[in-house]
C-alpha cells in the first residue's frame, strides 16, 4: 500500500506561478497562462467550479463575451477526479445527485450530457439500529421506513408534505433537529435514517435551520439518486467542449489576485499579474475569500463586513481512495452504502475526527463503460472539521492520516472480507488537501452555513457588477444546488448588464 | 405584437424549455403552475428566453406577473409593442 502523494506541502506557501495540483504543487510554469486572454470582456468568471462553469456557459449562450479563470490546472473545482498508477480513476465528489439534475444539464449544457445520467440501482444502509436496502424513491424510501420502524404511512407522507411547502425565505428559526423530534419523538432511529445522508450529502447538523433540510431532502425524496456515467472526467471535458463552441475563453493555471473596483464598480480582475476589464465579475471563489481578500473589505458598507466575517463554513471531509488491483473483482455489495458502528446518531459524532460512521461509494466497471479496462475504485467520505486536522505537525498528520486509512479498510472488511488482498492503491485526503488544491478557507468541502446565502446574493447591491455563485447557504450546495445557483446568478448578471446597456 | 401572438411566444417558450409538456389545451385565465409541470427554476427560463429572444427586461419583483398566459399578455403588451414573433 501506498500512502498520500502529497504529503509534506507547506501549507502556509503560496509561491507565485507555480501550477496549483501538480505534483505537490512544486511544477514551475514557463509562461503565463493569462498570456492569450483578450484585455477585455463582458464577464469574467473566477473559480471553474460547477457554478461558475454553468454561469459562464448560460452567459456565453446569451451572446455575452465571456473568460472563465481557475487557479487548478484542471477544471471542475470539487467535481474533479485524479488518476493513480494501476490504471486507477477517483472520482472525489460523484457520489450521487436528485433527479432535477437531468432536467438543469438538458437545459444548461446539452442533450448528450443529460442522457448519459442513470440512476443508482441501489443505496444501503447498515448500522447498530437499522439495515436495509432502497432506491431512495418516495414509493420505495417510504415503505423501508415504514416497516423498519415501523410508523404510520400517512404520518412520513405528512411530514413529506411539510418539507415540501417550505421556502428559503420563511425561515421561523426551528432546527432540522427540533423538526424531527416534533414528527418523530424520541426516535433517534428514525432522526438518523433521516438525517444520516443529508450530512454526508452537504454537512449539514441536526441544528441547522430546518428549511435547509426541508428543500435539500424534497429534492432527493423523489424519483431516486442519480450519477454520471462515464465518470467526472468524461462530464467536465464535454461541458469545456460545449463552452469552448460557445466561445468561452478558458485559462487554467490562473491565479486572481485582486477584483478590481474603481468608482464604486466593478472594473475587471487582476490575475497573474495582469490586468483584465469586465463591468460584470462572477466569483465562484469562497464567498468570504470573494469579499475580504479579492474584492476587499474597504469596499462595502461595515455591517455587511460584519455579516461576512460571521459567515460559518459547512465542514469539509476526509476521504479514503481505494484501487482494486487490475484483473481483480469484488461483489456488487451496492453503489452507496452508509455505515456507521456508533449505537447512537449524533451530528457530533458524524463530525468526529474519529468518527465511527462512513459513507462508501463503489465504483464498478459500468461508472466508465467507454474504458475496456475499466477497473474498480472505492472512495470512503466522512465528514470532518478543519480545526482538527489544521494544527498536526507532519508526523502527527501521517499518523492520523494512516489511522483513519485503517479505520476505513477495518470497516469496509465487514462488507467485504478479503478486500485488503484486492486492494493495491490505497492513499486519504483530509481538510488539509481540500485546502490545498481546492484554495477553499479551512478546507470546506460543503460550502457555507444558511448565513452565506445572503451575503452571497447581495453582493451587486454593495458592489455593482460583482456577483457571487457557488455552494452557500446548504441549499445551493451539491451538484444540484451549485448548477442552479449559477443559472440564478446568471440571469441576474444578465439583468444587470441589460439595464445598464439601455 | 398582438396578444395572441404573446400567448403564442409564451407557450414556444415553454416548449422549448420542457418538450413533454402538452400545451395544446392551456386555460389563459388559470395560473400556469397549476395546469403545467413547472418549478421556479423553470420560470427563469421564461424570464431569460423572453430578454434573449425579445430583449424584454423582466425584474424578479415582477415575476409572478407571468402567473398565467392572460397576465403575461397585460404585463408584456408594452414590453413587446413592435417586436416581432421569433
Amino acid at each position: 500500500m501506498t500512502t498520500d502523494q502529497h504529503q509534506g506541502f507547506n501549507l502556509k506557501s503560496e509561491a507565485k506561478r507555480v501550477l496549483r495540483g501538480s505534483s505537490g504543487g512544486r511544477l514551475q510554469q514557463k509562461s503565463n497562462p493569462v498570456d492569450k486572454a483578450k484585455p477585455e470582456y463582458d464577464v469574467i468568471v473566477i473559480g471553474s467550479g460547477l457554478a461558475g462553469m454553468t454561469g459562464a456557459n448560460v452567459m456565453a449562450t446569451q451572446g455575452y463575451r465571456v473568460c472563465l479563470l481557475e487557479q487548478h490546472y484542471n477544471y471542475g473545482g470539487l467535481a474533479t477526479w485524479f488518476k493513480r498508477p494501476g490504471g486507477h480513476v477517483f472520482d472525489i465528489s460523484l457520489h450521487g445527485f436528485p433527479v432535477g439534475m437531468v432536467k438543469s444539464m438538458r437545459r444548461y449544457w446539452s442533450k448528450e450530457i443529460a442522457d448519459s445520467i442513470v440512476q443508482l440501482e441501489s443505496i444501503k444502509f447498515h448500522n447498530p439500529q437499522f439495515s436495509f436496502e432502497t432506491q431512495f424513491t418516495r414509493e420505495d424510501y417510504t415503505n423501508k421506513v415504514v416497516n423498519a420502524f415501523k410508523l404510520d404511512r400517512a404520518h412520513v407522507e405528512r411530514f413529506y408534505d411539510h418539507l415540501r411547502q417550505m421556502e428559503y425565505y420563511n425561515n421561523d428559526g426551528t432546527t432540522t433537529g427540533e423538526m424531527l423530534e416534533r414528527f418523530f419523538p424520541g426516535r433517534n432511529d428514525v432522526h438518523r435514517a433521516f438525517m444520516e445522508p443529508i450530512t454526508y450529502a452537504n454537512g449539514s447538523t441536526l441544528h441547522e435551520p430546518a428549511i435547509t433540510y426541508g428543500i435539500v431532502f424534497s429534492n432527493f425524496m423523489s424519483k431516486g439518486v442519480f450519477t454520471f456515467s462515464g465518470g467526472t472526467d468524461q462530464l467536465i471535458m464535454r461541458m469545456r467542449k460545449i463552452m469552448a463552441a460557445n466561445g468561452v475563453d478558458m485559462f487554467s493555471g490562473a491565479q486572481v489576485e485582486k477584483i478590481n473596483v474603481e468608482k464604486g464598480r466593478v472594473n475587471g480582475v487582476r490575475v497573474n499579474g495582469r490586468d483584465i476589464k469586465a463591468p460584470v465579475v462572477l466569483s465562484n471563489a469562497n464567498i468570504k475569500g470573494t469579499v475580504l481578500k479579492l474584492a476587499g473589505p474597504e469596499n462595502f458598507k461595515p455591517d455587511f463586513i460584519e455579516k461576512t466575517r460571521a459567515i460559518r463554513l459547512s465542514g469539509s471531509s476526509c476521504q479514503v481512495y481505494m484501487g482494486i488491483k487490475q484483473g481483480q473483482e469484488i461483489p456488487f455489495i451496492t453503489d452507496l452504502l452508509f455505515c456507521s458502528e456508533a449505537d447512537h446518531f449524533t451530528s457530533e459524532e458524524l463530525c468526529d475526527m474519529h468518527t465511527k460512521s462512513r459513507t462508501f461509494s463503489f465504483y464498478y466497471p459500468k461508472t466508465r463503460p467507454h474504458l475496456p479496462n475499466a477497473g474498480y475504485t472505492i472512495v470512503s467520505s466522512n465528514n470532518a472539521k478543519w480545526e482538527d486536522w489544521a494544527g498536526l505537525d507532519e508526523t502527527e498528520y501521517e499518523r492520523e492520516k494512516n489511522a483513519l486509512i485503517e479505520r476505513t479498510v477495518a470497516h469496509l472488511e465487514k462488507f467485504i472480507p478479503d478486500i485488503r488482498g484486492k486492494l493495491d492503491h490505497v492513499e486519504a485526503s483530509t481538510p488539509r488537501t481540500f485546502n490545498f488544491y481546492a484554495a477553499h478557507n479551512e478546507g470546506a468541502s460543503f460550502g457555507t452555513k444558511f448565513e452565506g446565502l445572503e451575503v452571497s446574493q447581495g453582493l451587486c447591491e454593495q458592489v455593482p457588477g460583482l456577483f457571487h455563485a457557488g455552494s452557500v447557504g446548504i441549499i445551493m450546495s451539491g451538484w444540484l444546488g451549485t448548477v442552479n445557483y449559477g443559472v440564478i446568478t446568471a440571469n441576474k448578471m444578465a439583468e444587470y448588464l441589460h439595464v445598464a446597456k439601455a | 405584437m398582438t396578444d395572441d401572438q404573446i400567448k403564442q411566444a409564451i407557450i414556444a417558450i415553454i416548449n422549448d424549455i420542457n418538450p413533454d409538456e402538452d400545451t395544446s389545451n392551456i386555460d389563459p385565465a388559470v395560473r400556469l403552475r397549476e395546469q403545467l409541470d413547472l418549478d421556479s427554476m423553470d420560470f427563469l427560463d421564461i424570464v431569460m428566453e423572453l430578454r434573449k429572444r425579445y430583449g424584454v427586461h423582466v425584474p424578479d419583483t415582477d415575476y409572478m406577473e407571468l402567473a398565467s398566459l392572460d397576465s403575461c399578455v397585460n404585463y408584456l403588451r408594452d414590453k413587446m409593442a413592435g417586436k416581432v414573433l421569433a
